[in-house]
């Protein structure tokens, strides 16, 4: 188990590098980086010159490239080359709220999940299975900023009208609140139900399916032959080996979460990576994007690493060597 | 043999026997999944309104009528009217144009690359196919959204061909993993074998006996493709590096709606569009999914 951890972790380090070496090249063609500084009246001619100087802008890409690896290797993820602070200590404050969004959201549209995905298997075609189907083919095909709008608009007018403050529909907390507090809870409240909305889909769809699987599976029929109670073959025989595959998709949707965080972040103008993302592409900070695309690669990366290990853990077939 | 005993037996009862192609059995079982059939009815009565917009909006994207200004639904203006009074229900079917010219775009071209991607890496194996995985896998580790985000910024400049071909560009992965999965094991079956024998070349074998074999999920894929693109460019828009608001797209509408929540109308009915195209191409995707696996023969007469 351990050679496998540490072969596909040596196995991601060139992934890593041929991704960001590529998106180097592509964000570097694009244009001058040191555009926004040229444009700014409070450089002048000399300073921009000791910039890049300093960043070796002047160089060929691929020299460029290895001075940006060796700044983010050693230098904590380098430096913005628009504001000239270190990019860390911005990544480490909007990682903690992005993770609030995400780890909050994620164990709710889980459990969900799981049990509308059970109930629709174990009571196939019955009223309650359409309604669920229905619904999450309806989450499938709804955009999530458009989802988040609906919510944000509903109680914008609900507090216009009776002055009724039941969830905020912008920024993370008001001034003098902590993180724990009702304040967090009614400031996270919208983007969580967003995100819970459209990851529920997912989850459901999957668990009924899994479900299904394994209830027409030979050892099923052998627990109930075996006249073993109907609940205990589902809950001992079915429902535990149906939740396997749900860990491969809950890994792989790491991404699509990251997704759905830039999106409702930037609806509810949460503080979090997505918005601080959207804003530094919307201000060319390409030294930040880069930073926060490798970050978010690594955590990825991670997330399907860890996948494998737990499912090599619960599947008894399955052993890395 | 048995099929000459059961048309024997038919012909005795006094019953036809017709023999249909593999497109007619798949027609016929499309055409039973009534909600696929009407999806499609649906998703081609709003394409269409889309293709003729300047025939059939009552009002030009941008015509401004500041006396009707922000204005809820009504007769004269279906999906009401912005602060400009520009007709909401003409600028939908101009958004419509946009967004599907997208997604036909994306899907045709992601399709394109896939399987030509997954037909070389499935066919030959060994190191192209190792070659062209790992690729696929560097494409995979990034989290999706935000890499189209940056190159539509970077690249994309607001015009809705430059994004398309962004999108598709990024498009093509889960196909050819599909395709190439097909061909592998296509490619151990006897009547390749039998063509090899024959003296068939590589690109024969390839384009005449092993692609129509695949032809059921390509399809599938470029249908749900369709939605897909359509979903994600409305998310590029929103966040406003994709489509730029002169250019009437669904998500610009949503994107230039948001700032007044007081006007519902706004954000409602292009996002109801969006959703209502969505779900029914989605729809035709999993009835073409059972029409087109040839494994099912089943044809209620």
């Amino acid at each position: 188990m351990f050679a496998f951890i540490v072969r596909r972790l040596l196995y991601s380090i060139p992934v890593l590098l041929a991704t960001s070496f590529l998106i180097f090249t592509a964000v570097s063609l694009s244009g001058d980086p040191a555009a926004r500084l040229k444009a700014n009246p409070r450089y002048d001619q000399k300073s921009i010159e000791v910039i890049e100087k300093k960043y070796k802008l002047d160089k060929p890409i691929p020299v460029r490239y290895f001075y940006w690896l060796k700044d983010v290797t050693t230098n904590k993820l380098g430096t913005s080359l628009n504001t000239n602070q270190p990019i860390w200590p911005d990544i480490k404050r909007v990682m903690s709220h992005t993770a609030q969004l995400i780890v909050t959201s994620s164990i709710i549209a889980i459990l969900i999940g799981i049990m509308v995905g059970v109930f629709s298997a174990i009571r196939q075609y019955s009223i309650f299975d359409y309604t669920a189907t229905s619904l999450s083919f309806l989450g499938f095909a709804m955009p999530t900023f458009w989802l988040a709008l609906l919510l944000q608009i509903l109680f914008v007018n609900i507090y216009l009208k009776w002055d009724l403050r039941i969830f905020y529909t912008s920024g993370l907390n008001n001034p003098d609140e902590g993180a724990f507090s009702l304040d967090r809870i009614q400031h996270l409240g919208l983007p969580v139900a967003t995100l819970v909305i459209i990851d529920f889909a997912l989850y459901s769809r999957f668990m009924r399916a899994s479900m299904l699987e394994v209830i027409n599976s030979d050892y099923v029929r052998t627990a109930r032959a075996k006249g073993l109670a109907e609940w205990r073959v589902i809950l001992h025989h079915v429902f535990r080996n149906a939740l396997i595959p749900l860990v491969t998709v809950v890994a792989l949707n790491v991404g699509g979460l990251l997704g759905g965080a830039i999106i409702t972040e930037s609806v509810f103008s949460i503080d979090g990576m997505g918005f601080y993302f959207r804003s530094k592409l919307a201000q060319l900070d390409i030294y930040a994007v880069m930073a926060w695309l490798l970050v978010t690669s690594v955590i990825i990366i991670l997330a399907n690493l860890l996948a494998d290990i737990i499912y090599g853990y619960l599947d008894p077939r399955i052993r890395y060597s | 043999m048995l099929a000459s005993a059961a048309a024997e037996e038919a012909f005795e009862y006094g019953l036809e026997i017709k023999a249909r192609s593999q497109w007619a059995y798949a027609r016929r079982r499309f055409l039973r999944h009534r909600l696929a059939v009407g999806s499609l009815l649906v998703v081609t009565a709003i394409f269409v309104c889309g293709a003729f917009a300047n025939h059939i909006a009552p009002y030009g994207f941008e015509d401004v009528d500041l006396i009707y200004g922000d204005q809820g639904p009504s007769a004269k203006h279906l999906f009401g009217t912005d602060e400009l009074g520009r007709d909401y229900f003409s600028r939908v079917i101009y958004g419509i144009r946009t967004s599907e010219t997208v997604g036909l775009f994306v899907a045709g071209l992601s399709t394109l690359i896939g399987v030509m991607i997954g037909v070389l890496a499935g066919y030959y194996g060994g190191w192209i196919d190792n070659l062209l995985m790992r690729l696929t896998d560097l494409v995979l580790t990034l989290p999706a959204l935000a890499i189209l985000l940056t190159f539509s910024a970077l690249y994309g400049s607001g015009n809705k061909w430059r994004i398309a071909l962004i999108l598709a560009l990024f498009f093509w992965t889960g196909l050819a993993r599909i395709v190439r999965g097909v061909f592998l094991s296509l490619r151990e079956k006897e009547y390749v074998e039998a063509a090899k024998a024959a003296g068939a070349g590589d690109l024969r074998i390839m384009l005449r006996h092993m692609l129509p074999n695949s032809i059921g999920p390509i399809v599938v894929n470029a249908t749900l493709t369709v939605a897909q693109a359509i979903l994600v460019e409305a998310a590029l828009a929103f966040l406003g590096l994709g489509i730029q608001p002169p250019t009437p797209a669904l998500g610009v509408l949503v994107f230039e709606g948001q700032d007044l929540p007081q006007d519902w109308w706004l954000t409602i009915f292009p996002g109801l569009t969006l959703v209502l195209i969505v779900l029914c191409v989605n729809f035709v995707g999993d009835g073409l999914r059972d029409a087109l696996d040839p494994t099912q023969r089943r044809v209620r007469a």
